[in-house]
C-alpha cells in the first residue's frame, strides 16, 4: 500500500523528463533483456530465503512446541528450550531502542535542522556514514572496554543493550535524517509564516510528518540487531543461563548465541534444536519488519497535506 | 509518536523489571570442551538448589582463566592444566584457585571411511606429520608412510586457541603451540567433521565425542605410541582405554578450577561436591569418559580441604601417570 503511494508520488517528481520518450523505448529486445535480468534478479534473492527457511523449517518442524520457547536450556537435547535466550534479546531490543531512538533521532534534527552547513557539519556526517560500515565486532570491543571496564557495568544486560545502541546509532541517525529531508520546505515555511517558532514547527510539523521513516529505519536496525553474535560475545554474553534476568545488571543470553551453542555440539539431536531456534529467529524478525509496516501505515493516514 | 515511545519504554521496563532478588549467583566460564559437563551439573544442581543461579560461559580455556584469575568468575572450566603465565596472573591478583579433575577426553585421529590403507599411524609418523618443519614438505601420504598412496594428504584440526590444539601440539610435536600451520583449523568440530566426511584424503583430529556421534561418516585411526607399558601395538580409542589410559598420548583429564575464596560461600561449595559427586552419571550422558570412582574421592576431599595449586600443570600429558596417583601424592 505504501510502496503504491510511493510510486505514484515518482512520476510527479520526475515531471520534467519527456513521458513520450519513455513509452517509445518500450518493447524491444534491450528492454525485455533488461526486464528479464531485474525478475531474477529478485527471484533469486527470494529463492534463497525460501530454501534457507525451508530446509531450516522441515528440520526444525518436530521440535517447535509451546515447550521449547517456554523451557530452559539442559543437557537432554529434547527437554531444552530458548526462554532465557528469547527474554534476554526481548530485553536487549527493548533497552536499545529505549537508548537508540531519542539519541539518534536526535542528532539527526541537529544535523538537518540546526547546524550551520559547513566543514565541521561535513566532517560529522562524513563520520557517521563510515561509522555505519564499521564491522559489529569493532563495537563488541568498544562496548568491552567503555561500558564492561570503565563504566564497570559488567557483563550485564545493560552493557549489551549500550553496545547494540552504539552499533544502530549510524543506522537510526541516517533513517531520521532521510525521514526529515522528505518533509518538503513548503510545509516549514508556512508554519514559520504562521508565526511558529522553530520549536513549535519541529514539535507540530516536522516530527509527525517524519515519524513513520525514522519508526521504520529504527526497527528495521533493530530487526538486523537481533541478530548480531559478535559484539554480544565479546562483551560476554552467556550461554548457560537457566533462569530470566531481574534486572538492567543481570547477566544474560541471547538467541544467537544459544543457537551458536547449539550448533557447535556434537549430538545431532542439538543441532535440530539449533534449526527450531534458528526458526524462531526468523519469525521475530518478521514481526518486527512486519510492525515496522502497520506503524509506518497508520501513521501515514494521520498525515493531511 | 510520544505514545509510541513511551509504550516502547515502558515494556523494555517492565520486561527488566520482573522477578525475584533473594537469589544468589555463582559465574562460571571457560572451555567449550568442558562446557557441557559443567552445564548439566549446573542444570541438576539447580533443581535441587531452586535459589542457587548459575551462568555458564564459553570464552575457551585461556579466556575463562582471564576471568578467573581477575576474580571475574568463581569456577574456571579448563581443557588443559593452568599455565606459568596464567598461574602469575592469579598469584599478583591474589586468587587461589583448587584444581580439580572431572573428567577424560580422548582426542582421536580420523579420517575419511574409503581409506583403506590408514589402518594405524605411530606416534612417530604423526610428530612428522604435523610438525612445523613438515609444513611445504610432507603434503602426500606416501610422505608419512612408505607404501601409503602417492596421493595429496588433507589435514583438519582444532583451531589454534583451543584446549585441544595445546594439547595435540603438546603430545605430539612435544612443544607447545607447535605444530604446521598449513592445514585447515576451526573452533567448530561440527564443521572438521563435515570437512573430513567429505574428503577420501583428509585426516584430522578432534574431540572424541564427536567421532562418536558421526560413526557413520568418519573412520577412526588407531594410535601406536611405541611404547608397550600402556598396552603393544596400535590403541583405538575407546571409553575404556581412554580411561584405564592405555590410548596415549592422546587422551587427557580435563578440569574445573575453583576458586578457594568462592569456596567460603556455602553455595559454591555445595556446587563444588554436587559436581564430583554427580560427575560419574553426567559425565558419560553428555560424551566424556568418566575418571575412576577413587579419583573423584580424592578430588572432593582435595574442594573439601580447600588445598590449593595444581598439580598437574606442566605434566597433564605424563605418560604411565594416572590421576589417582597424582590426586594421592597431592594429597600426602
Amino acid at each position: 500500500m505504501t510502496a503504491a503511494a510511493e510510486t505514484e508520488a515518482e512520476p510527479a517528481a520526475r515531471a520534467s523528463s519527456p513521458p513520450d520518450k519513455l513509452t517509445a523505448s518500450s518493447g524491444n529486445g534491450v528492454e525485455r533483456a533488461f526486464r528479464a535480468i531485474c525478475i531474477l534478479a529478485i527471484a533469486l534473492p527470494l529463492l534463497l530465503l525460501v530454501v534457507l527457511f525451508g530446509s531450516a523449517l522441515v528440520e526444525a518442524w518436530p521440535r517447535l512446541s509451546w515447550g521449547f520457547l517456554s523451557s530452559y536450556p539442559s543437557r537432554k537435547a529434547i527437554e531444552a528450550g530458548i526462554l532465557p535466550a528469547l527474554v534476554g534479546s526481548a530485553a536487549l531490543m527493548g533497552l536499545t531502542a529505549v537508548m537508540a531512538i531519542p539519541v539518534g533521532l536526535g542528532a539527526a534534527l541537529y544535523l538537518e535542522e540546526y547546524a550551520k552547513p559547513g566543514r565541521i557539519t561535513s566532517l560529522i556526517e562524513l563520520n557517521i556514514s563510515n561509522l555505519a560500515g564499521v564491522p559489529s565486532i569493532i563495537y563488541g570491543l568498544l562496548g568491552l572496554e567503555l561500558f564492561v571496564r570503565i563504566l564497570d557495568l559488567g557483563r550485564s544486560l545493560i552493557a549489551g543493550a549500550a553496545t547494540l545502541a552504539l552499533l544502530l546509532l549510524p543506522m537510526v541517525v541516517m533513517a531520521s535524517r532521510e525521514a526529515l529531508r522528505t518533509v518538503p520546505r513548503s510545509l516549514r515555511e508556512a508554519s514559520f509564516a504562521l508565526g511558529a517558532d522553530r520549536w513549535q514547527t519541529l514539535r507540530r510539523v516536522v516530527l509527525p510528518m517524519c515519524m513513520p521513516g525514522v519508526l521504520t529505519g529504527v526497527i528495521l536496525s533493530l530487526a538486523r540487531a537481533i541478530g548480531e553474535t559478535a559484539p554480544l560475545i565479546t562483551i560476554g554474553a552467556l550461554t548457560y543461563v537457566a533462569f530470566l534476568p531481574d534486572g538492567v545488571t543481570s547477566p544474560f543470553t541471547a538467541l544467537p548465541i544459544q543457537i551458536f551453542n547449539w550448533v557447535s555440539r556434537p549430538q545431532p539431536a542439538f543441532h535440530v534444536n539449533a534449526a527450531a531456534g534458528i526458526i524462531v529467529l526468523l519469525v521475530l524478525m518478521l514481526l518486527m519488519n512486519g510492525v515496522a509496516i502497520i506503524l509506518r501505515t497508520r501513521l501515514r493516514k494521520r498525515i493531511y497535506w | 509518536m510520544a505514545r509510541t515511545l513511551a509504550t516502547l519504554g515502558l515494556s523494555a521496563a517492565f520486561l527488566v523489571s520482573c522477578g525475584s532478588k533473594d537469589t544468589t549467583l555463582i559465574k562460571a566460564d571457560g572451555s567449550s570442551t568442558v562446557y557441557p559437563i559443567t552445564e548439566a551439573v549446573a542444570e541438576q544442581f539447580k533443581k535441587s538448589n531452586p535459589k542457587v543461579n548459575i551462568t555458564v560461559g564459553i570464552s575457551g580455556t585461556g579466556g575463562g582463566f582471564k576471568k578467573f584469575c581477575a576474580g571475574e568468575i568463581d569456577l574456571a572450566d579448563a581443557s588443559r592444566p593452568i599455565k606459568p603465565t596464567e598461574e602469575e596472573a592469579c598469584k599478583k591478583s591474589g586468587v587461589e584457585y583448587i584444581e580439580v579433575p572431572v573428567a577424560y577426553d580422548g582426542i582421536a585421529i580420523v579420517v575419511h571411511p574409503s581409506n583403506d590403507w590408514a589402518k594405524s599411524i605411530t606416534t612417530e609418523e604423526l610428530k612428522k606429520l604435523w610438525e612445523p618443519e613438515a609444513q611445504g614438505k610432507i603434503k602426500k601420504w606416501s610422505d608419512v608412510r612408505a607404501g601409503w598412496p602417492d596421493k595429496e594428504i588433507h589435514l583438519f584440526g582444532a583451531g589454534v586457541d583451543s584446549g585441544t590444539y595445546d594439547y595435540f601440539s603438546e603430545a605430539i610435536t612435544k612443544k607447545e603451540k607447535s605444530t604446521r600451520g598449513d592445514y585447515t583449523s576451526s573452533e567448530d568440530d561440527n564443521v572438521l567433521v563435515q570437512g573430513i566426511a567429505n574428503d577420501p584424503l583428509a585426516l584430522g583430529f578432534f574431540g572424541i565425542a564427536y567421532f562418536e556421534e558421526n560413526k557413520e561418516r568418519l573412520k577412526v585411526v588407531p594410535v601406536d605410541d611405541g611404547k608397550s607399558d600402556n598396552g603393544d601395538g596400535p590403541i583405538t580409542p575407546t571409553a575404556t582405554t581412554v580411561r584405564d589410559g592405555t590410548y596415549q598420548p592422546l587422551s587427557r583429564p580435563i578440569f574445573i578450577y575453583l576458586s578457594k575464596k568462592s569456596l567460603e560461600r556455602p553455595e559454591v561449595m555445595a556446587l563444588g561436591k554436587f559436581y564430583l559427586a554427580e560427575a560419574p552419571k553426567l559425565v558419560p550422558e553428555v560424551g566424556y569418559v568418566p575418571l575412576q570412582p577413587k579419583a573423584y574421592e580424592l578430588a572432593t576431599a582435595r574442594v573439601e580441604k580447600k588445598l590449593t595449586g595444581s598439580l598437574f600443570a606442566g605434566k597433564g600429558g605424563q605418560v604411565g601417570v594416572s590421576i589417582e596417583d597424582v590426586l594421592e601424592k597431592g594429597a600426602q
